[in-house]
């Protein structure tokens, strides 16, 4: 090398030496979440609550929020390519159900083997309620810190209900009979309506399943696993639940096929909720929490006196899951840490920051929702508490294995077919049956028929 | 190399215009060879070793995954499912018709058509339809499929206010007719190819032979069929071998349809990349495309075989 071009190259280095400070630290955090788009409160918080009181209590970091604007599985899809190549953000929110399979397959580590003993001395851990410690659990090991819980419901438009003369305050469906007679009236008066939303579809991802396919089969009485952990992979429940989605979309067009369908199909089926094209939809409190408040892409007009929600009725009185009359579901999010990231110690500050009081504490007057800490003052919420007070004693949770995920898509599949009108429920049972026994093997499924 | 008997006179002639000896050719190959080797030839042969796995991205056998023989391949082509919606052999099918429809009947003869009617039409008029189809070729495919994904929306669609501007009823194209979606497109998309192959072909013909026709008072359509195809039948096995390939392994559907709805625009390059990176299952989709490597490779050697004659 000839001494020019040594002297240069050492310029450089020392140049680039003097500009960045060795000891600063760049944390990147990503969400679903953008401001003015979806879950834009989760967005909020982080950017304008987090990030500055996180920065000034650490200035030798900087944190960077990536607002990811695609859909769950697409995020789902990015992590789990980018943990398995030592990528990613530092810290993800991340949703429960999908711990185990990342687990077992070496994309997520325990957090006090990703940040160190450090981990189990916080102080937050005591104040988790104990609901709500399993959603971020596997194998009794944590790997995020869970942030609230959720339950699952109707959400109904009152306005359109007692325009097909049902009296919206007192209505409570107690059978599927009841939603179908009640969307069959709206029908009558609004032909090109959609009343009901239940979601279905490869599209809608585990809002298919969530939403859809395991509040109907509760009803039923069933679960999609059996008490011995086996996948259910044929009986009466899957066929009546199919026979369900059936009837609501393909035999009396009573839900809007299209939504199922097309990619942006749920964003289509929560317009249709907004436009008053569907009356009865089938979400959780999400729903009413971040997608129709005020200012948002999908905020319904006059909210307060519109909008109102009913529990989901088992198929007949006390035949849902446990002899129950109605029946929900609840899942759970949190934030997790990349196993790989290059200052661990740094991300579980933030981690933890997040889900101290404060923040949390920030974030409810943002947006009130079921948190997992019980030590959060929980706003004046009439929704909120009247739901999580009649719904969390009825709730299930998904099971906490490893195969759930690809067999949730396998159920998504057998809702397509069905709903598209291809195939016939049983003919769609019969190829769920396949598709399942190929991925857990046979000894781990049950057939009920 | 040959082996039949080569006089001395082009072999001398050969050796004089080597550049380089040997060793530094050799030299001056190694790193083309190692990137080749570490980017394509090594990953090839990982293909094949993964696709007789389970290996997956979540779950335990993204760790552990076991050998499993063939499975992989009997899944693909498992006679119970093969042609259900959403399965291997239905996405070959689909492929097939495809590229029956949309490579060899809408871009080759949309291509020929094309490039024979814009040898006789004003200078300027050959220009912007020369511009306008090439334009649909080198425009990237994010933009394009975002552009048709607009101009077929039922609700917002461009093409559907055209309609109702006319009178006509509203079309839902996306859901009704993916598969005619996705042939008009790809038809729109790829016809420049063959309309610049086939018009550079036709101009090679010697103007005399059209004249010494036009005197004898020949038709259009006698001087295309007589004159014209003949002459060029060899540029013809050629575009269609290549739009084949080409036609065979496109992605760019996905941005119109994403493969659905339900599956009936699931081609197989869609499908591998479903079964890989949506489901993660990184064996079967290795599985998938070895077989795609496999119809590809089928392709080439009919293509390099025919050059071959052609040369010979």
């Amino acid at each position: 090398m000839s001494n020019r071009l040594r002297s240069l190259a050492l310029g450089i280095i020392g140049a680039s030496a003097v500009a960045v400070p060795a000891f600063a630290v760049d944390l990147d955090i990503t969400c679903r979440c953008v401001i003015g788009g979806v879950n834009s409160g989760t967005a909020e918080w982080i950017e304008n609550s987090v990030i500055p009181a996180f920065e000034a209590a650490n200035p030798d970091i900087n944190v960077n929020l990536n607002q990811f604007g695609g859909e769950d599985a697409q995020l789902t899809q990015q992590l789990a390519l980018d943990f398995s190549t030592g990528a990613g953000p530092d810290v993800t929110a991340f949703d429960g159900f999908l711990i185990p399979s990342f687990v077992e397959g070496g994309l997520l580590k325990p957090l006090d083997e990703v940040a160190g003993p450090e981990v189990d001395d916080w102080s937050g851990w005591a104040a988790l309620s104990d609901g709500s410690r399993a959603l971020m659990q596997y194998q009794g090991k944590y790997y995020g810190i869970p942030l609230g819980t959720d339950v699952r419901m109707i959400h109904t438009r009152k306005d359109i209900l007692e325009e097909a003369g049902i009296d919206a305050d007192t209505w409570q469906p107690t059978s599927w009979e009841d939603i179908l007679d009640a969307a069959r009236a709206i029908k009558k008066i609004k032909p090109d309506s959609f009343p009901i939303q239940l979601n279905a579809g490869v599209a809608m991802g585990e809002a298919t399943t969530m939403q859809g396919y395991w509040l109907a089969l509760l009803g039923t009485g069933e679960s999609v696993t059996d008490e011995n952990g086996k996948y259910i992979v044929s009986s009466q429940g899957i066929l009546d639940t199919l026979n369900l989605y059936k009837t609501i979309y393909v035999d009396e067009q009573l839900g809007d096929q299209r939504a199922q369908l097309l990619a942006d199909g749920r964003n289509r089926s929560f317009a249709n909720f907004r436009d008053g094209v569907t009356a009865l939809l089938f979400e959780g409190d999400y729903f009413y929490r971040s997608v129709t408040p005020e200012g948002s892409e999908f905020a319904v007009a006059d909210r307060d006196n519109v909008m109102g929600w009913v529990k989901v009725p088992a198929e007949k009185p006390g035949s849902g899951i446990r002899g129950q009359d109605f029946v929900t579901i609840s899942g759970g999010t949190g934030f997790v840490l990349n196993p790989a990231t290059d200052t661990p110690k740094e991300a579980w500050a933030l981690l933890s920051f997040m889900n101290e009081v404060e923040m949390q504490n920030a974030f409810q007057a943002i947006q009130p929702r079921i948190t997992a800490r019980t030590d959060v003052e929980i706003p004046n919420s009439p929704f909120l508490t009247e739901a999580s007070q009649a719904l969390l004693p009825l709730t299930t949770a998904r099971p906490n294995d490893e195969n759930y995920n690809a067999v949730s898509a396998e159920i998504q599949r057998m809702t397509e077919a069905v709903v598209s009108g291809e195939l016939s429920p049983e003919e769609a049972m019969a190829q769920y049956k396949a598709s399942v026994i190929g991925i857990v093997g046979e000894e781990n499924t049950v057939s009920l028929l | 190399m040959t082996t039949e008997p080569v006089s001395d006179q082009p072999r001398r002639k050969l050796r004089n215009f080597a550049l380089l000896s040997n060793r530094a050719g050799a030299a001056f190959l190694t790193p083309a060879g190692l990137l080749v080797s570490v980017f394509v030839i090594v990953p090839f042969f990982w293909i094949i070793f993964v696709s007789f796995t389970n290996r997956t991205l979540l779950g335990k056998t993204a760790l552990n995954p076991e050998f499993v023989g063939l499975a992989n391949y009997l899944t693909l082509f498992d006679p119970s499912n093969f042609f259900q919606r959403g399965q291997f052999g239905f996405s070959l099918i689909l492929t097939t018709q495809f590229v029956l429809a949309s490579a060899l009947l809408g871009q080759a003869l949309l291509g020929l058509l094309l490039a024979w009617l814009i040898q006789t039409v004003p200078p300027w008029v050959k220009r912007i339809t020369e511009t306008f189809v090439i334009a649909a070729w080198i425009l990237p495919e994010v933009v394009i499929g975002f552009a048709w994904f607009a101009f077929l929306d039922r609700d917002q669609g461009t093409l559907n206010a055209l309609l109702t501007g006319v009178g006509l009823p509203k079309g839902d194209f996306l859901l009704e007719q993916p598969f005619w979606v996705i042939v008009v497109f790809n038809t729109w998309r790829g016809a420049a190819f063959s309309m610049m192959l086939f018009g550079s072909a036709f101009s090679s013909i010697p103007p005399s032979y059209f004249q010494a026709a036009d005197v004898a008072g020949a038709s259009s359509w006698q001087k295309f069929k007589d004159i014209g195809l003949p002459l060029i039948r060899g540029h013809i096995v050629t575009d269609l071998i290549l739009i084949t390939m080409w036609t065979f392994n496109t992605f760019t559907p996905f941005l119109l349809t994403n493969g659905g709805p339900s599956y009936r625009t699931e081609l197989v390059s869609i499908y591998n990349y479903r079964v890989a990176f949506h489901d993660f299952q990184f064996g079967k989709g290795a599985a998938v495309g070895v077989i795609m490597m496999l119809i590809n490779l089928a392709f080439a050697l009919v293509y390099l075989g025919i050059g071959r004659k052609k040369k010979g």
